[in-house]
């Protein structure tokens, strides 16, 4: 006779999910898993539509991260369209992407992980919110408010729509930047990065310097990891190639567009999420998690993991601080919000670089595309891991098929593993409370799903 | 105020993707003044209010003054929970586009879900099988007001920031909400000049426009030969100013949903093209038409069409 305990919703994620906890007849957790249900059913509903379309069809698979769904189907566009956008093109979408990195990262920290750590795990639930923050520590608050929105307002001043945008087309950019906007937004991410400075030496302080072994331990688990580097081995996030890190650290690379020849889909049996694995590893699938196989994950911990560095220098710089101490790779589940902060450092000084360059106010910003029968996938990195979004044309230039693989999915097996790793370790017995439970949670929050 | 004397304020999400949600943490100062003067009493995005133990049975919410609602409904579970909603919350608003006339997702209403499921998880790569239980869906994805009654309507994709806090501070104060009921015609600054393009393109070059001069010089879209909805779409998105889409120099594909609420913008569409000598053959996918407004059984699986 078996108990199972729900957490039902999960919260403080930016989606659906449960997760079970099976108990055995002494009270120790036999499993735990995470259920994540939804069937939106995109991969069906594109089908038929105009390729050109779909950027801004797709976007709304997440609310949270528009643009990562509208680029990576902008660029998996251009290449079934064979249209090659011109350099501002590259660069107008690479700065939208990476002002979104920097309105959810302050989003997933400060408002769904923080209250956790500033306020505490345990005690009333009512309090351990962004409310409970602001009435704690309002100019902090205030600031996290302000700061988020005023990178939301620099994409909607530039790009028109922040939330589902439309700006990215096929072949480009639908308008150039004038000298005004560069201006204007040059301000507005020097405005940014220091924030995002402060925000990183705060959670330093109060955050990250007080984690403790049991922090660390917490759905700590070995993976391998998967991440997006240049040629040099510098992380990036709009383009690169795929890097593929195996929990001992060894790395492979292969180009987007061979995603299956090296990752896996599959569906287990109790699951309604599909799941991916490293095919490439050639040792199948397993979640036992006394042996994983093929588990790898994804996601801001993975980047820093598999790039050798970081092109930016204060990101740099706290990626060698982050490496001294943790090692490489990092395993700590939770050390993926720490990561988080430094890709935060990293993206608001990508910002700068991206405006720095003359090439950036080009009017010519698109080119034309013609349709025509063809397969593209496009990638980046969402927040959530690596992006990936493959579609295939028929002659008129409208979907035939259609195959996506979100951040989340990468990560749905390993955050199982991170769920059973801490229920294992925090319930003894059976004796179970709303602390207990959160902390599991906590577990699953560090994915960011 | 202490917690106990503010309005509550109870959020829930369905057949969603949170950019509702994201366009409320949006609105900056007024957000940290709304947040002052209500009580959020569920909001699975933000706080860590439960469902209780009655999983599976049933759902246990509090009791709310407002509730807000985004995302269609296309499972049993939701609808569930958006009937608790509706059980828990004095004044229920339906939170967007997919709450008012089912989104995007509504799109899958052309398929049925043993279609769409084969789609998904197709068995025939071998490593995937479907897991899911068919009877655990809907048979399509439907807007709220075909399952509750819903007091308030807010469409958009997602509803504008500062729209959505004074919808939330009009209900506080005991006020009817003012929506515009205008078109997105009407709030756009393009020039028409009545002669336009006698057919419609597909959006595979930009439009013509002077990117150094303000928008209000540039050529209507549709005028242009660009398939916009901007007549059959209710407007609101760039608040008093320039529609969103139309600042980006891209047209409009209708996510606000029909300016009549119970309009359809296909048939509108159409009207309209018709009334302007434009040949709507060209349209290459005329459906999609209703992007953004397939629920309420608009959007059918052929089979299903008369």
């Amino acid at each position: 006779m078996t108990q199972v305990i729900s957490i039902q919703p999960v919260t403080r994620i930016e989606g659906h999910a449960r997760i079970d906890i099976h108990l055995d007849d002494a009270g120790r957790v036999a499993d735990a898993r995470l259920h994540i249900a939804a069937l939106r059913g995109f991969e069906q509903f594109v089908v038929g539509r105009p390729a050109e379309e779909i950027p801004r069809i797709v976007s709304r698979i997440c609310g949270i991260c528009p643009w990562m769904h509208h680029l990576a189907a902008a660029k998996a566009i251009d290449n079934c369209f064979a249209a090659t956008p011109p350099p501002a093109g590259h660069l107008l979408r690479e700065l939208c992407q990476v002002l979104a990195h920097v309105h959810d990262k302050i989003l997933h920290f400060f408002f769904l992980a923080a209250p956790d750590f500033l306020l505490g795990a345990a005690g009333d639930y009512a309090a351990r919110t962004i409310m409970g923050l602001a009435r704690r520590e309002p100019e902090l608050a205030a600031e996290v408010v302000r700061m988020r929105q005023l990178g939301q307002t620099m994409l909607e001043r530039f790009a028109g729509k922040a939330i589902h945008p439309v700006a990215a087309v096929v072949g480009g950019f639908a308008k150039p930047m004038s000298e005004a906007e560069l201006r204007d937004l040059q301000a507005g991410g020097q405005a940014l990065l220091d924030f995002a400075c402060r925000a990183l030496d705060y959670a330093r302080e109060k955050v990250f310097a007080r984690f403790e072994d049991d922090d660390l331990a917490l759905g700590t688990i070995a993976t391998g990891f998967l991440g997006t580097v240049d040629g040099q081995g510098n992380l990036r996030f709009y383009d690169g190639v795929l890097r593929l890190m195996r929990p001992d650290g060894a790395t492979s690379e292969f180009a987007a567009a061979d995603y299956a020849r090296h990752l896996a889909e599959r569906v287990e049996p109790w699951s309604t999420a599909k799941m991916v694995y490293a095919r490439a590893w050639n040792e199948g699938f397993s979640l036992d998690p006394e042996a994983p196989r093929g588990v790898y994950r994804v996601n801001t911990l993975a980047r820093l993991n598999v790039c050798d560095r970081i092109a930016t220098p204060r990101a740099q710089a706290e990626l060698e601080a982050f490496r001294a101490r943790f090692g490489r790779p990092a395993q700590g589940t939770l050390l993926a919000h720490w990561a988080r902060l430094i890709e935060l450092v990293y993206a608001c000084e990508r910002v700068l670089e991206l405006l720095a360059d003359a090439r950036i106010i080009d009017p010519v910003v698109r080119t034309p595309a013609e349709p025509r029968a063809g397969r593209g996938v496009g990638h980046v990195e969402a927040p959530r891991g690596t992006l990936i979004h493959d579609y295939t044309t028929d002659d008129d230039g409208c979907i035939t098929r259609a195959n996506l693989i979100v951040g989340t999915t990468h990560n749905i097996a390993p955050m199982n593993l991170s769920v059973r790793r801490a229920a294992a370790g925090l319930v003894a017995e059976g004796e179970i409370d709303a602390e207990l439970l959160n902390r599991i949670e906590m577990a699953v929050r560090a994915y960011d799903p | 105020m202490s917690d106990q004397a503010r309005p509550r304020l109870s959020c829930e999400w369905l057949h969603a993707c949170a950019g509702c949600e994201m366009a409320l943490l949006n609105c900056g100062d007024r957000l940290l003044g709304l947040l002052d003067r209500v009580s959020i009493v569920h909001f699975p995005l933000l706080m860590d209010h439960k469902y209780g133990d009655r999983a599976g049975a049933g759902f246990d919410l509090p009791r709310a003054e407002i509730g807000l609602v985004s995302g269609g409904v296309a499972s049993r579970e939701q609808l569930a929970l958006l009937r608790t909603m509706r059980e828990s919350c004095k004044t229920l608003v339906a939170f967007g586009t997919c709450a008012t006339h089912g989104g995007i997702p509504a799109l899958r209403n052309q398929w049925t879900v043993d279609q769409t499921l084969r789609t998904v998880f197709p068995e025939d790569e071998g490593e995937c099988s479907s897991a899911f239980d068919g009877s655990s869906f809907l048979d399509r994805v439907y807007g709220i007001d075909e399952q509750v009654a819903v007091d308030l309507f807010l469409p958009g994709c997602p509803p504008r920031p500062e729209t959505i806090v004074g919808v939330i501070e009009a209900l506080l104060a005991g006020e009817q909400p003012q929506l515009t009921e205008k078109s997105v015609c009407e709030h756009c600054p393009t020039i028409r000049t009545g002669k336009g393009q006698r057919t419609v393109r597909r959006f595979l070059a930009n439009a013509e426009y002077d990117p150094g001069e303000p928008i209000g010089s540039m050529r209507c879209l549709l005028e242009q030969g660009l398939l916009c909805m901007g007549p059959v779409t209710v407007g609101g998105c760039g608040g008093g100013e320039t529609p969103l889409c139309i600042r980006a120099r891209v047209p409009c594909r209708g996510c606000y949903g029909p300016v009549r609420r119970n309009g359809n913008q296909l048939l509108d569409m159409l009207n309209a093209l018709a009334s302007n000598g434009i040949d709507h053959r060209a349209i290459v996918d005329r459906r999609s038409l209703l992007r953004f407004s397939g629920a309420h059984g608009l959007l059918k699986p052929p089979e299903k069409r008369r």
